[in-house]
């Protein structure tokens, strides 16, 4: 494989308009014409409506419209699970307005169309809504009581239950030398992207023709969904994708709002606009992580780990969202990480509460199950006087096990099989690079006042998922080439990397590449960005579209030339005779597009240089490293320091080696501050009370430590062309747990306990104060 | 999150802004830096009928010292006209210390000192520096004018002495004495933040390390800042050491009754207002042994 | 209901005369009303900055402001930061580091950056971290931006020497 750029630091193609603010994200999208739209949102956890007053606001001078669920009573649906169903979720879904009953805080309730955002929310004040209210139910082991009960329908807040068997836990635990119980909790928080949700919609009623601008992250599905909806077909829906403030995971699902919006632009007959304010980001664009865990393992004395048994708790949230049961599945699904325990068995258990519905954060399922998996490995290797590094390193599945069956862990899918690592390796590598065997010297350590800790993480994750991404790639005059792409960028630089992708896949220079995305008309399908997987799967379709053009470009010239084709190469955007540089190029790129056109003698029975392809693939890639992280707390006041950062990951392969260092450094700073800071927080009615960045608090510059990020490409996926796996979430992943077990390991002097999530200060000083009670200080 | 409708004025002098004060009375808002009035206008906690802008009210802008050596500093001055008045950092090196830790430098670009005060946050710095200054506020309306000691100023959880038709138009910081040793810091969760718990403390001495005076003012614990009387009435007339340190510590943690909220629990403030506390007296006794050898 | 006011301002070297109504955000009027729509609303109370801009010299939330309140002043938003011919030396910077992934947060740690240099023409890694602190990132866990803001520094300072 010619590698000019594929491996090197090119600097990003998209920057400049980001810099000099010709972007245009969907706030800058204008049209003539165009309303603005705010929604009325429940101001109740769970309350039926008795009556929903418009009169006033509809008189309000610059209101065109209130849209409340009579008028779309019927011409909408059930906001349908994408992924990850499990029998009996399909019994919570969300209808985009509230009928008789409110089930969050934060549920839309009627949209108010107008001519400016402000006066839409004046008419919001104008609405009178008349509530009955009922008791909330905000957490889930209140909610299995099922004394109050959301979806009365359906007679229980417990949504779904799977159980995940593999092996023989019983006798695991029979044969166990050494068993150890715990229960964990991983608090419930969001990504907050700095862009809030937004979407334009506009309908050509002459055509019968609609487009809807702010769609990200998985447009095709959700045109489906909208079509379906509105019975519409695909063809005559545009889905265009802005430029994108950042996404998580949490923005780009199908909300109510993705209905809403089109729906009124049809109704009023002009462009509508909406643009989330972050109030109703913190209150109604997904929440995640909420995960309560009862786990059990089983080991011998030396440390070798014979089974492990969860019960998984997953917070859902009022309606079931689109992604199914994936956050508690997930949990469940890599439990057992990238350790050979073959006796697992997990129940996981859907939950329903009046909160906010749950749906993918970066490194979903994997961030909790890494805090869980690895704080109880931690606990292991302290009873059992064990080197933490050790104990993983004794049970680390072996490079010649590799691909390692791990078995059925995920409900509908093939048994989960890890395609490639040297995970002993990888672990060498963090431990050198941190200065582990020096630094764990510092383990509960007290100096000027504080303690210090060193706390490790393993983690493996899923990438790459199929089942299957598209790309066209072609040439038109004079020899400019395009890419187009149905997966959607919020910030990951796809422009570049996919250029250097056709750029080596195709043999010209990086200069001649455009890439063109975020368009539902580029591509007949498309799955989505999430999951990474873009690289993996859109970057294995650039590249067998690019080797399809390049054999286009060979067969041409060969036709033109009278030389066989196996006797020509193209590199440099030029045709050269193998073995015979000496004597020049014998065709540019502008020659060939001519030769190729429709009236020409030379194509090759289709005109053009175009070849569409689909990469298609039903096994994930798995990514997989280490963070270990150096802290220090203050006991007295329970402030926790990073000092030092350490995140390793082995990736297969490394497409543009800036790109995923940004990804390892954003993912860890990210994870770092969800680990600490941030928190969403329901009292016991049911009300957000972090509604705002005064209270819901994200990591600034200050409060990151020096991190560094090691990506390593020992154990290339054999699952594609390119070797690649997903580089998105390796820098979050472990973020939880590697802080968790350093402020373990800090505190231990103390007899302090860290089971729960976030480390914030007043939860350091309680657990402080709670183990200096219990030894009666 | 856009505004509620108001009325608008921008007043060109204070007579003129008094007026308007006077005619609208608690319909009205005072927007000086809007730094805090801005967030609950645009969140629509604050729904104003009339929002009277006196940022062109230049009159009351100024540092200065007058003839005792009081620093008097104009309600509008801008909380970064203080950070980088030569005026204060020669002379009034605890002001010089606090106003950094007000939020970040683009608040401190548009905020105001008069602002802050007004706005009487409990966890805010520099109503918390007022109240260990027992600094005093010029208070004027269209009927007249009065002093208000800081003591009086505030009166509970954004709730200050300020009647209807009142601006807040000077305030007067006494004389700073450079027998002073000083400390101020506080506990946030990331720095910027109001605080969880923060602490101003000024101590004196005189011969053999005997104290003349002391202040402690906690803010972040209550609907106040509080200077804690207790604590200070110990330290005073006695011999001060690293050992007084962990007693001055006790007494304000036992006299904190600080509220929970979702930062941080009643115990947590309780607790850490004697830390913070007496880690700031140990500086300041350090800077006040400095100060007594000069 | 809402008043209008007329105001008359300057941005990026650009006079403006308009009506606004009263209550209208300065943030809201630079993109809705004069189509620079560089300057980002992020969060509309004063946390996230990616609303920052440059009034008459200073980095100040352009959320917290009202448009009337404008009037008479001069602005700086990112559109007025690279020059014709090429981007500026912070812009640069920028891209040099990958100091940008979404790029929502960039205009406002650009403008941010470009008077704390104003200020501090050589900084520390420390005092320009401190200085970006006001601004959130949510991409780039804000390393690359520090980098590159400490190696526009001193480019910025020998061209403002010419």
């Amino acid at each position: 494989m010619n590698q000019a750029y594929i491996g090197a630091p090119i600097r990003r193609r998209e920057d400049v308009r980001f810099l000099t603010g010709t972007a245009r994200f969907i706030g800058d999208v204008k049209l003539p014409q165009m309303l603005h739209a705010a929604i009325l949102r429940s101001v109740h956890a769970h309350a039926r409506i008795k009556s929903i007053e418009t009169a006033e606001a509809r008189a309000i001078p610059g209101v065109a419209e209130v849209i409340t669920f009579e008028d779309i009573a019927r011409g909408a649906g059930f906001i349908p699970i994408r992924m990850y169903p499990l029998p009996g979720l399909e019994r919570y879904l969300q209808y985009p307005l509230a009928q008789d009953k409110a089930r969050y805080v934060g549920e839309p309730l009627a949209v108010v169309v107008a001519e400016s955002r402000y006066v839409a929310e004046d008419a919001l004040d104008a609405i009178e809504v008349s509530y009955e209210a009922l008791p909330a139910v905000v957490n889930v082991h209140e909610a299995l009581r099922d004394e109050v009960v959301i979806h009365e329908g359906n007679g229980t807040n417990l949504a779904a239950r799977h159980t995940v068997s593999i092996g023989d836990v019983e006798m695991a635990f029979r044969q166990a030398e050494y068993t150890r119980r715990e229960e964990f909790k991983i608090h419930r928080h969001t990504g907050n992207p700095l862009e809030t949700r937004g979407l334009v919609a506009s309908y050509d009623s002459g055509r019968g023709e609609l487009t809807v601008w702010g769609s990200t992250k998985v447009p095709y599905f959700n045109r489906g969904i909208l079509a379906s909806f509105l019975n519409f077909s695909e063809n005559k829906i545009h889905f265009i994708e802005p430029d994108v403030g950042g996404g998580f995971g949490i923005r780009g699902e199908f909300y109510p709002e993705d209905f809403l919006i089109p729906f009124a632009a049809i109704k009023v007959g002009r462009p509508v606009k909406w643009i989330e304010d972050r109030r109703e980001h913190l209150l109604a664009a997904n929440h995640s992580r909420e995960v309560w865990c009862e786990v059990e393992v089983a080991a011998r004395r030396d440390g070798t780990l014979l089974g492990m048994r969860a019960k998984i708790y997953g917070d859902m949230g009022a309606y079931i969202r689109t992604h199914g049961s994936l956050v508690p599945i997930s949990t469940a699904s890599m439990l057992t990480g990238p350790y050979k325990i073959s006796n697992y068995q997990c129940a996981v258990h859907c939950v329903m509460t009046n909160k906010m519905g749950t749906g993918t954060l970066r490194g979903p399922g994997r961030y909790e199950s890494c805090f869980i998996r690895e704080r109880l490995l931690d606990m292991v290797a302290g009873d059992l006087r064990i080197d933490p590094v050790e104990l993983r390193k004794r049970n680390l599945i072996q490079p010649d096990e590799m691909p390692y069956e791990v078995g059925m862990t995920t409900p509908g899918r093939s048994s989960m099989v890890l395609d490639s690592g040297n995970y002993p390796s990888a672990l060498r590598h963090a431990v050198e690079k941190f200065g582990y065997d020096e630094l764990k010297a510092v383990q509960g350590r007290f100096e000027q006042g504080k303690y210090h800790g060193i706390g490790v993480a393993y983690f493996v994750k899923g990438s790459g998922l199929g089942p299957y991404e598209g790309a066209r790639v072609g040439v038109t005059a004079p020899d400019s080439v395009a890419v187009y792409l149905g997966i959607g960028t919020m910030g990951q630089g796809h422009e570049t990397t996919f250029a250097q992708v056709c750029a080596d896949g195709l043999g010209i220079p990086i200069e001649k590449i455009t890439v063109f995305h975020g368009n539902t008309d580029y591509l007949p399908f498309s799955i989505g960005t999430f999951a990474s997987r873009g690289a993996v799967m859109a970057g294995s379709a650039v590249y067998l579209a690019a080797q399809q053009v390049r054999k286009k470009i060979l067969k041409v010239a060969s036709s033109y030339l009278g030389v066989a084709d196996e006797e020509l190469e193209f590199r440099d955007a030029q045709v050269w005779k193998k073995g015979a540089e000496g004597q020049g190029a014998l065709l540019d790129l502008a020659a060939v597009v001519k030769l190729a056109g429709p009236a020409s003698p030379y194509h090759q029975g289709e005109p053009g240089l175009e070849a569409t392809a689909y990469f298609e693939s039903t096994k994930n890639t798995y990514p997989y490293g280490i963070h270990m992280a150096h802290v220090a707390v203050d006991p007295e006041t329970g402030i926790l320091e990073v000092l030092k950062y350490l995140v390793v990951e082995d990736i297969g392969r490394i497409i543009n080696p800036l790109i995923v260092h940004g990804q390892a450094v954003g993912g860890a700073v990210q994870g770092i501050g969800a680990t600490i800071l941030e928190e969403l927080i329901y009292n016991e009615n049911g009300q957000l009370i972090t509604t705002t960045f005064m209270d819901y608090l994200l990591p600034n510059s200050m409060d990151v430590p020096a991190i560094e990020a090691l990506t390593l490409e020992e154990a290339p996926s054999p699952l594609n062309p390119l070797g690649v796996k997903g580089a998105g979430e390796g820098g979050i992943v472990a973020t939880g747990a590697a802080l968790a077990n350093a402020v373990a390991n800090a505190l231990l002097p103390l007899g302090v306990e860290v089971k729960e999530l976030p480390l914030s200060p007043n939860r350091i000083r309680g657990w402080i104060r709670e183990a200096a009670g219990k030894k009666g200080v | 999150m856009k505004p509620a409708p108001f009325e608008y004025f921008s007043p060109s002098n204070l007579n003129e802004a008094l007026g308007l004060l006077e005619q609208y009375g608690e319909e009205a808002r005072i927007l000086a830096g809007g730094q805090s009035l801005m967030p609950l206008m645009n969140l629509r906690l604050a729904r104003p009928k009339v929002v009277i802008d006196i940022n062109r009210l230049s009159e009351l802008q100024y540092i200065k010292n007058d003839n005792n050596g009081s620093l008097t500093i104009g309600a509008l001055t801008r909380q970064r006209m203080l950070e980088r008045s030569d005026l204060v950092q020669r002379g009034y090196p605890l002001l010089t210390a606090t106003i950094p830790l007000v939020a970040h430098s683009q608040i401190r670009n548009r905020g105001t000192i008069g602002g802050s005060i007004a706005h009487a946050d409990p966890a805010a710095e520099i109503p918390a520096l007022c109240v260990a200054l027992e600094a005093e506020f010029i208070v004027r309306s269209a009927r007249g004018q009065r002093v208000i000691p800081s003591k009086d100023f505030f009166l509970g959880y954004m709730a200050t002495a300020l009647e209807p038709g009142e601006l807040l138009t000077e305030i007067r910081m006494p004389a700073w004495d450079q027998a002073y040793g000083w400390a101020v810091g506080e506990v946030s969760r990331r720095e910027g933040d109001f605080a969880l718990v923060g602490a101003i403390v000024l101590l004196r001495l005189e011969k053999k390390d005997v104290c003349k005076e002391a202040r402690i003012a906690l803010f972040g614990v209550g609907a106040k800042a509080l200077r804690m009387r207790r604590a200070e009435d110990m330290l005073c007339g006695g011999n001060l050491d690293e050992r007084t340190a962990t007693e001055v510590a006790r007494l304000v943690s036992e006299e904190l009754e600080p509220d929970s909220d979702l930062h941080a629990s009643a115990e947590y403030r309780k607790e850490v207002g004697g830390v913070i506390t007496r880690r700031f007296f140990v500086e300041a006794l350090e800077r006040a042994k400095k100060a007594k050898k000069r | 209901m809402s008043k209008k006011a007329a105001i008359t301002l300057t941005v990026n070297g650009k006079s403006y005369e308009r009506s606004v109504e009263v209550r209208m955000t300065l943030a809201d009027f630079l993109r809705d009303e004069l189509a620079l729509t560089g300057t980002h609303v992020g969060c509309e109370h004063g946390v996230c900055g990616a609303c920052t801009i440059l009034l008459d010299g200073e980095a100040v939330r352009s959320c917290l402001l009202l448009a009337v309140q404008a009037d008479g002043r001069k602005l700086m938003t990112v559109e007025g930061l690279a020059r014709p011919e090429e981007l500026h030396p912070l812009q640069m910077a920028f891209q040099e580091r990958h100091a940008l992934q979404c790029g929502f947060c960039t205009p406002g740690f650009l403008l941010t950056a470009h008077a704390f240099l104003k200020e501090n023409p050589v900084p520390t890694e420390a005092e320009v971290r401190k200085a970006i602190s006001g601004n959130i990132c949510r991409c780039t866990g804000y390393l690359p931006i520090i980098q590159a803001i400490l190696d526009a520094a001193p480019i910025i300072k020998s061209v403002s020497r010419e």
